[in-house]
């Protein structure tokens, strides 16, 4: 009952957070701000999905952690790459 | 097959050798070798008058047997006159053609080719019972005339003719087809003798009227009968012996034959008798006063074979009168209809001879026009008296049979105007006056064509060419022809008992086997005859004042009811209009054509849903809502409305990509870990592949515009959401069967071998979907693959309307 109660103020807590971050993502001056704000979304995600799967009492969801915490990371550097360079992929390698 | 159907044919199978001839046509003219095929058809007819005088011989080959569609061949009387006219005229219009068309300046091949397939197809009309057989000929004999009428391709006025008989007369086909269908559906029968044998138990049908219109449509296009007759006088930019044939002897009287054919189903009928005599006895009065205001001697015989077309259908649609009266015998209707089978073959008589004179004229003096014309009579006897004897007989007078059928025109008029039936005794009196004037009209043009010709002064001034007599073999063809019409004229009775009598049975299928008509020069004074000679006075008198009252004619009446006009305009402006709908329709732009498909989605689903008041929303079986669902339903709310609303596309893209995230958590909470992976991965491939594509866009605030609140887009879209919203709704009621989950659940692991009933289902259960969907990603990276590389241009066209 206990830890139900102190997932439900973890879930609810992340939530909040998520709610700031799609703030930012929103309003952010820069791209670079919502890039970063994306990024922590991501983060949340994980939060979320792992908080989630003790509520659930199931070990299905860890690959989902895994991969959020990938993707996010593959996402944030490709946007990265993009406000730097202007493109994702280059098509030379420039030494 | 009979020896029937071979007949029918032959023709046709003639038309496919001739191209095989050109070896031995480049010495012969083709219609040497083409001669033989009408005559040969024309003695083989001429051993059915025995056969017909006793009875009806039918022969069938089946063809479609399981459609009831078979090419069931019936002679009776009436079929037998129309085919030895197609065959006996058919042989005469070919030998002329031989001297008329030149052999080194004409394509012969096609000429002769073109014929051959009219005529089988007017034998095909003429003899067929079956209805869609009898359609099939029918329009055989539109396209062949069609190309019998654009046979100088190369002239404007030839494709313009060719093409307004085509659309008449298949406008006309395809209504004389539904009423056919009409007739099979009352029916459930094809052939015409089995449903006029059941013709009383259709009459109460209430499609029995429909079928009677559409099939009158159809005969009243073809015959060229009024408000239709528009396209014959276009159709003689024909060759001369095409309009002998088609326009004046055979393919006009397809409908005469149709009217004629269906008199016993239809004739019960009052609508019937008032539609046929009335269209009949307008096209009879509107083609002969015409026929004074033209100039063109063509132009004037296709004037007048409209009005003696009318007045054939006038007389079949007084003789369906015949059919009230118990004993056909004793009734006087029944001459009508011996009147109009009588002055059918009158008619194919003299007017076929008057096209031939008319292409001798213009093909020994280069000109038909009768101003230029006159003073022929000296310098072309023999053609002269061709003439005289064609026009008089058209123009009703003694002793040529023109002059008998018009008497007995004259007195079935009379007796129509006596008749107790349909309120026939109110308008009735209409007919012998509209009949009478057209006979003094009739008498002013025959006379124009033959003293304006033939009399007065030689002009040579005014002549392309320097006149002088036909060779004979033109005029050998004409003379048999006017020997015809002298030699009825002096022995009426000659072809009635063989020919006409078999016609009138066929037509009125309960007359008694002793039925007999006496045609006589002289019978006496009667009304007819005092109507005949009031003819000539007033004729005679209009004749000389011609050029005093031929312009009030053409200004007070020809010009405000010009039907050719208004065919044209129609013509005009149905291309118009469709182009314009066209180019409002068919913007260009892909937002248009979206809003057409979202538009008629939200009016068809919308509209199913009211119709049926399909709005009831079973509240039971809904689950209960978390707070989690609350809080990602408000996510994805924000996130929407930021993409709606964004003025960027990165702002735009690192919204969709978290909006993807959320619905991933979604998934989590609805417990389908499998698809919050997939989804997870393709949201960020596909985050990843538009920021490649935005690499090579433009900046987004330099297409941007403002969105309107209240604009067609908002509005639309709006619909939509709230129609796929409320079918969601009502469809989620799953109260009506039980999900097929549950033998998934149980048999995953016992029949599969897998715990992971999702992937157990996309592999073994249902792995047909993979494999394809599979294909489909296959195909799509090819695809990308060729886009990229293949690049067959330097510079692709950027606008699909190029």
């Amino acid at each position: 009952m206990i830890l139900k109660v102190a997932l439900s103020i973890g879930l609810l807590l992340y939530a909040i957070s998520t709610f700031l971050y799609l703030y930012r993502i929103l309003k952010g001056p820069t791209t670079s701000d919502k890039v970063i704000a994306l990024d922590s979304t991501g983060m949340n995600l994980v939060a979320i999905v792992a908080l989630l799967s003790i509520l659930y009492d199931t070990d299905a969801y860890l690959d989902v952690i895994l991969l959020i915490a990938l993707l996010a990371f593959i996402g944030t550097v490709s946007f990265a790459k993009f406000v730097e360079k202007g493109k994702v992929i280059d098509r030379e390698r420039d030494n | 097959m009979s020896l029937l159907h071979i007949v029918i044919l032959l023709p046709f199978l003639v038309a496919l050798l001739i191209p095989l001839t050109s070896r031995w046509t480049k010495k012969i003219h083709t219609g040497w070798l083409v001669l033989p095929v009408p005559i040969v058809l024309f003695i083989y007819f001429l051993t059915y008058i025995p056969k017909t005088m006793a009875g009806v011989s039918k022969e069938t080959w089946a063809w479609i047997p399981s459609f009831q569609i078979n090419f069931t061949v019936v002679v009776d009387g009436l079929s037998l006159l129309f085919a030895l006219l197609i065959t006996g005229i058919g042989a005469l219009v070919t030998f002329y053609s031989i001297f008329y068309l030149e052999k080194n300046k004409e394509r012969l091949n096609n000429f002769y080719a073109f014929l051959m397939i009219f005529m089988t197809a007017m034998l095909g009309v003429v003899l067929s019972d079956n209805l869609i057989v009898l359609y099939l000929f029918w329009e055989l004999t539109s396209i062949s005339s069609f190309l019998l009428i654009g046979y100088w391709y190369h002239r404007e006025r030839s494709r313009y003719g060719a093409r307004k008989s085509m659309m008449v007369t298949v406008f006309g086909g395809l209504m004389m087809l539904g009423g056919f269908i009409i007739l099979h559906i009352m029916t459930d029968s094809f052939s015409i003798r089995a449903i006029i044998a059941n013709g009383a138990a259709i009459v109460e049908n209430q499609l029995f009227v429909p079928a009677m219109i559409l099939i009158l449509l159809g005969a009243f296009t073809k015959s060229a009968q009024v408000p239709f007759h528009i396209w014959l006088p276009d159709a003689m930019e024909a060759p001369t012996p095409v309009s002998a044939y088609l326009h004046s002897a055979t393919m006009v009287k397809a409908g005469i034959y149709i009217v004629a054919r269906f008199t016993p189903l239809f004739a019960v009928s009052g609508v019937w008798f008032w539609t046929v005599s009335l269209v009949g006895a307008a096209t009879l009065l509107w083609g002969s006063v015409n026929a004074t205001k033209k100039t063109d001697l063509k132009a004037i015989l296709a004037y007048s074979t409209i009005s003696q077309l009318g007045l054939i259908m006038t007389l079949l649609g007084v003789g369906a009168a015949s059919l009230h009266f118990d004993n056909l015998n004793d009734t006087i209707y029944v001459a009508a209809i011996f009147a109009a089978v009588f002055h059918l073959f009158n008619h194919a008589t003299f007017k076929g001879s008057l096209f031939m004179v008319v292409g001798i004229i213009d093909h020994e003096t280069g000109t038909r026009d009768i101003r230029r014309l006159g003073g022929l009579m000296r310098i072309m006897p023999i053609t002269a008296t061709i003439a005289f004897i064609g026009t008089f007989a058209m123009a009703g007078l003694p002793p040529f049979n023109g002059f008998l059928s018009k008497e007995m025109f004259f007195e079935s008029m009379i007796d129509v105007s006596h008749l107790n039936l349909f309120h026939a005794e109110t308008w009735g009196v209409l007919l012998p006056v509209v009949a009478w004037i057209s006979g003094v009209f009739t008498f002013v043009y025959s006379m124009m064509i033959f003293f304006k010709t033939f009399s007065g002064k030689l002009k040579p001034y005014l002549l392309p060419k320097k006149p002088h007599e036909a060779p004979i073999g033109l005029l050998l063809p004409p003379i048999i022809l006017a020997a015809f019409v002298v030699l009825i004229g002096i022995m009426p009775n000659m072809i009635n008992k063989s020919l006409l009598v078999p016609a009138v049975k066929s037509i009125l299928p309960k007359l008694a086997n002793d039925f007999s008509i006496h045609v006589s020069m002289w019978h006496g004074i009667t009304p007819a005859l005092l109507m005949t000679i009031g003819v000539i006075i007033v004729g005679l008198l209009l004749y000389k004042t011609h050029k005093y009252w031929k312009s009030w004619i053409v200004t007070h009446i020809t010009q405000k009811l010009q039907l050719e006009k208004a065919y044209d305009y129609s013509i005009f402006y149905l291309e118009q209009g469709s182009y314009r709908t066209t180019m409002w329709i068919m913007t260009g732009w892909l937002r248009t054509y979206l809003n057409y498909i979202l538009g008629a989605f939200i009016i068809l689903t919308m509209g199913t849903m009211i119709a049926a008041s399909a709005f009831n929303f079973d509240l039971v079986t809904l689950t209960s809502v978390s707070a989690v669902d609350f809080v990602l339903a408000a996510v994805i709310l924000v996130t929407l409305i930021g993409i709606v609303f964004s003025k960027s596309r990165v702002t735009s893209i690192i919204l969709l990509g978290t909006l993807g995230y959320t619905i991933s958590i979604f998934f989590v909470i609805a417990r389908a870990p499998d698809l919050a992976l997939t989804q997870l991965v393709i949201e960020t491939i596909s985050v990843v592949l538009y920021l490649l594509a935005f690499y090579h866009l433009p900046q987004f605030s330099n297409i941007e515009e403002k969105p309107k609140l209240l604009s067609a887009k908002t509005l639309i879209s709006i619909g939509v959401g709230i129609t796929m919203t409320l079918l969601t709704l009502v469809a989620y009621d799953t109260s009506f069967y039980e999900s097929i989950s549950e033998y998934y659940i149980a048999n995953a692991y016992k029949e599969a071998a897998g715990k992971n009933i999702v992937n157990v289902i996309l592999v073994d259960f249902r792995g047909f979907d993979t494999l394809f969907e599979t294909a489909v990603l296959a195909i799509a990276s090819i695809g990308i693959f060729a886009m990229v590389k293949l690049r067959l241009t330097k510079r692709e066209d950027k606008d699909e309307n190029k």
